[in-house]
């Protein structure tokens, strides 16, 4: 056009934009370096996305790693011929309401020999799980005659100690001895002389830190001297007096020390034994005995050793004699590491390591069942009548908008509902599936109606004229053909409104599912939680190995919403027809 | 379509008349409502009861004290619960709704205490307060030099006493929907406002604009709100080794590898510091029992006695290995025998 107008003397209609000029060369360079900024802003959402996704993954994946396994003690237990009446062997009431414990305690006792005293012997008890007789109690009752016998049997260790061989203990640092060593006495309080100076380097640490606590000290009462409180000079004095003398202590390097909790503990291994110093010396130390020495010969050099548990006492969980016995139990071979059925066999507990999440699973199973049943049918009926058979006028205009709305609704107001009509009106039991159920069935018809419209109307309106046309009613019209061409979608906004469903907690605080509850339900009625409930639950526990149970948790109801949503993508994808 | 709502109908009808029926008759598990401090305590006598006792594993539910005492006080009969966890004492309102609802046979049982701790980092500088200095750091206004109330102006613990660490004021504690935060409020803020003279004259004077001092906090971020769940807490004090935590000693008994208790007034939250009386952040647990319902709900009083015995209850017991801190033996035999004889409140027990 340009060209024909060219040269005449009217100017002609110009091209606003000319393609080949340099403004708009620019613009089209822009154009484009907009679009690559948009790719890559698209790019860094989905990055961003996945990364948040993986860091997520993996944070829970590690935490809940500890949960999957646990740790045992495989001993031999000698099953007392009096453990129950002669005449009661083949009764198995009389052999579940046994008493255990002494069975238990005798096993111990036998695997160390030499734990003495009512404080020790406490602690060697508590080493196992309360729960740890009920495995046996099992195998007893089902085959009575076990009774005086010896069986090999896995001990179940308590959380603390299972914790320990799972990486929460402390280091031990292992040193050979140079010199001739000799104990007073093979239990108690004793001293140990070691000509050698074997503890020198032991002592020199020690005093290093007493040196630091001393400079602590006096920065301490550098700061309260400064202090505006009425008495701040007088403690300042005092803390000052404090530091020196420790100061002094710590620069004098013969003198002996006493160790307190506060230090990493000493010990001395030594003929069989194992003793806890108390003070130490450079050349001799007094000590508590842990666990019982065969002798008191004296010890050649290399055949004793100084172990250090780095970690100070005040700083861990589990004390110097229970690191010492679980040590032997390991040194002895006796302690084994297994998948931990448990937690997908019990109910919950209050000690971690008998805590599982059966109770909590089959809670959601038959919670979601009873949703799905209520659901599904109403959801797409109403769904059907909506869309196929209403009339189309202000009323049904207002039930639409208000479904969309209802889908809107924070879910603790479903909660608040299900208290006041089905607990408090109906009288339904408290902690029921049938009522948690209900509650959740109505926060998810909303989602059903609307993702079953949206089917329903994606069917091309040709098959349902079809077969008008060819003299079907208008229910069979629906019915025989419009319905099952839009059964995939529904099944999809079915499947992930159940999935929506199992991740809710706050509703069923209200109807009291947040609960602890240890027998496993056996019906919709029986007293019930779901898996996202334990999870809250357990999270708020102060036990550490909770936490492990907790990620455990999570990760089998990820495993959950994975396979729903995985199962409505492979509906949609199987059955979906497209026009 | 008919049939199929037809059906819906039914099977609506079906499962009604079936909860219907269940919730009519008598109920063989014992029901536990209340205070989610004192859940993890419950709990485990739940539990015990479950195994040894012969009866069926009571129900604990986690709902809060203020949420336990109105479920509990809602009335007698199968459909309410038996008994309620406290973490504070039943107040004269809560005990009028109970009689009210005709639930006049309230047993309370002080089971322990809890202590209430103010918890940092071990690699964090170490801090010591006074209940007046922690009062000056959290409260929403403090008093200036001539007494008058002004916004907190305290940015660093080192403007409140130069002994104190140079480092900024950051404390998470508990919303104040929270029984913590109640107990807070009463047994550190109250009593450290009292120890400043301005704001014990003020409490004579004007007995409102004190209490309206000590239950304030600031809000401007040197307090963060960190929700109900205190393992939350715990985390941020491992990664923010300048910040301060409140929350219940068993969390900080089960994470003294990494934490440290700030003492109080020169006392460490250590259990028998604690146990004695010594530390300002100690605050007694209770269960109410609903007296009436005894006899009727199977194992109701076997429950109680179990809680109260010494197995579960002393020094030595498996309450205390969950972190519960054990009466005084002289006053746990009192508290024994009055729960063992079902000895009911009185109104002049409450206040």
């Amino acid at each position: 056009m340009t060209d024909l107008t060219a040269g005449t003397a009217t100017p002609p209609i110009r091209r606003r934009v000319d393609i080949t000029s340099p403004e708009a060369q620019a613009a089209i360079r822009r154009r484009y370096r907009a679009e690559a900024r948009f790719k890559a802003y698209g790019l860094l959402a989905i990055l961003t996305a996945a990364v948040f996704l993986t860091v997520l993954l993996v944070d829970v994946g590690t935490k809940a790693f500890p949960a999957f396994t646990t740790h045992s003690l495989q001993l031999d237990v000698a099953i007392p011929n009096d453990l129950v009446a002669p005449e009661q062997k083949n009764d198995p009431v009389a052999i579940r309401t046994a008493d255990y414990l002494p069975v238990m305690r005798d096993t111990l006792r036998t695997a160390i020999p030499g734990v003495q005293g009512r404080g020790p012997e406490r602690t060697l008890i508590r080493l196992i799980s309360t729960g740890a007789a009920d495995d046996i109690r099992e195998r007893i009752v089902a085959n009575p005659a076990l009774i005086g016998t010896t069986i090999k049997a896995p001990l179940l260790l308590s959380d603390d100690a299972d914790l320990y061989f799972k990486g929460a203990g402390t280091p031990i640092v292992v040193r050979p001895s140079r010199g001739v060593a000799t104990p007073s006495d093979t239990s108690g309080s004793i001293t140990i002389t070691a000509p050698g100076n074997d503890f020198s380097e032991n002592l020199v640490s020690v005093k290093l830190v007493m040196a630091e606590r001393a400079n602590a000290l006096l920065a301490d009462a550098e700061r309260t001297s400064r202090s505006t409180a009425p008495n701040a000079a007088e403690r300042a004095a005092e803390l000052r007096k404090e530091a020196t003398e420790l100061a002094a202590r710590a620069n004098d390097r013969t003198a002996a020390e006493t160790l307190d909790s506060r230090l990493p503990s000493l010990l001395v291994g030594i003929n069989g034994g194992l003793v806890k110093i108390s003070q130490l010396a450079a050349d001799r130390i007094e000590g508590d005995v842990l666990l019982p020495l065969s002798s008191t010969n004296e010890s050649q050099a290399g055949n004793w050793r100084i172990l250090t548990y780095t970690t100070p006492e005040s700083s861990r969980k589990i004390t110097d004699l229970e690191v010492a016995l679980l040590e032997r139990f390991k040194a002895n071979a006796q302690v084994e590491r297994s998948f931990n059925w448990r937690f997908f066999t019990s109910g919950d507990s209050r000690e971690p390591e008998l805590a599982g999440i059966r109770g909590a699973i089959v809670g959601t199973a038959l919670t979601l069942i009873v949703t799905l049943i209520l659901c599904l049918p109403i959801g797409v009926a109403a769904a059907i009548y909506l869309e196929e058979f209403a009339p189309k006028n202000r009323f049904t205009d207002l039930i639409e908008v208000n479904i969309n709305n209802l889908a809107a609704v924070p879910s603790i107001v479903f909660g608040l509902l299900g208290l006041a009509m089905f607990l408090n009106f109906f009288g339904l039991p408290r902690s029921a599936p049938l009522v948690g159920g209900l509650v959740l069935a109505l926060l998810v018809l909303p989602t059903i109606i609307i993702a079953s419209r949206a089917a329903l109307k994606a069917v091309p309106p040709s098959i349902k004229e079809a077969a008008l046309g060819v003299g079907a009613s208008h229910q069979q019209a629906v019915f025989h053909h419009v319905l099952p061409l839009a059964m995939p979608g529904i099944m999809t906004g079915t499947i992930i409104g159940m999935a929506h469903a199992l991740g809710e907690t706050a509703p069923l605080l209200m109807i009291g599912m947040v609960a602890f509850i240890v027998d496993v339900p056996g019906g919709i009625t029986d007293a019930a939680t779901v898996l996202p409930v334990q999870i809250y639950l357990w999270s708020d526990l102060p036990e550490l190995a909770f936490q492990a149970k907790t990620a455990g948790a999570i990760v089998v109801l990820l495993v959950f919403l994975f396979v729903m949503n995985g199962t409505a993508i492979w509906l949609r994808k199987r059955f979906e027809r497209r026009w | 379509m008919s049939t199929k709502f037809f059906t819906t109908a039914a099977a609506m009808a079906a499962v009604g008349i079936v909860g219907f029926a269940d919730a009519a008759s008598a109920r063989d598990q014992i029901r536990v409502v209340g205070s989610s401090t004192v859940y993890p305590f419950t709990t485990a006598v739940a539990e015990q009861i479950g195994k040894t006792g012969g009866i069926k594993t009571p129900v604990v539910e986690s709902t809060g004290t203020g949420g336990g005492f109105k479920l509990f006080c809602a009335g007698v009969g199968v459909g309410h619960p038996d008994i309620t966890n406290a973490s504070r004492a039943m107040r004269k309102s809560e005990f009028d709704d109970c009689t009210k609802n005709g639930v006049t046979d309230v047993v309370e049982v002080k089971v322990g205490i809890d202590g209430l701790t103010i918890a940092q980092s071990k690699a964090g500088p170490a801090l010591k307060l006074t209940l007046e200095q922690a009062f000056l750091a959290l409260a929403e206004q403090v008093p200036d030099k001539d007494g008058k109330l002004v916004a907190n102006p305290y940015k660093n613990w080192s403007d409140i006493d130069p002994s104190l660490p140079n480092v900024k004021i950051e404390v998470l504690g508990p919303p104040p929907t929270s029984g913590t935060r109640d107990a807070f409020h009463e047994l550190i803020m109250e009593p450290g406002a009292e120890k400043i003279p301005a704001l014990a004259a003020l409490k004579k004077s004007d007995r409102k604009a004190f209490d309206g001092a000590w239950k304030s906090i600031r809000k401007d971020g040197a307090y963060v709100e960190a929700g109900e769940n205190d393992n939350v807490i715990v985390q941020k004090l491992e990664a923010n080794r300048n910040a301060f935590g409140i929350f219940g000693y068993s969390f900080l008994e089960e994470n003294a590898a990494k934490l440290r208790g700030v003492p109080l007034n020169g006392v460490a939250p250590e259990y028998d510091a604690i146990a004695a009386g010594k530390y300002a952040g100690a605050r007694p647990l209770f269960i109410y029992v609903k007296k009436q319902h005894v006899g009727v709900i199977p194992g109701l009083d076997k429950f109680v006695g179990e809680y109260v015995s010494s197995k579960a209850m002393s020094k030595d017991g498996y309450l205390a290995l969950k972190g519960l801190i054990s009466l005084p033996p002289a006053e746990a035999k009192t508290i024994s025998a009055n729960a063992t004889a079902m000895k009911a409140l009185t109104a002049s027990d409450v206040k």
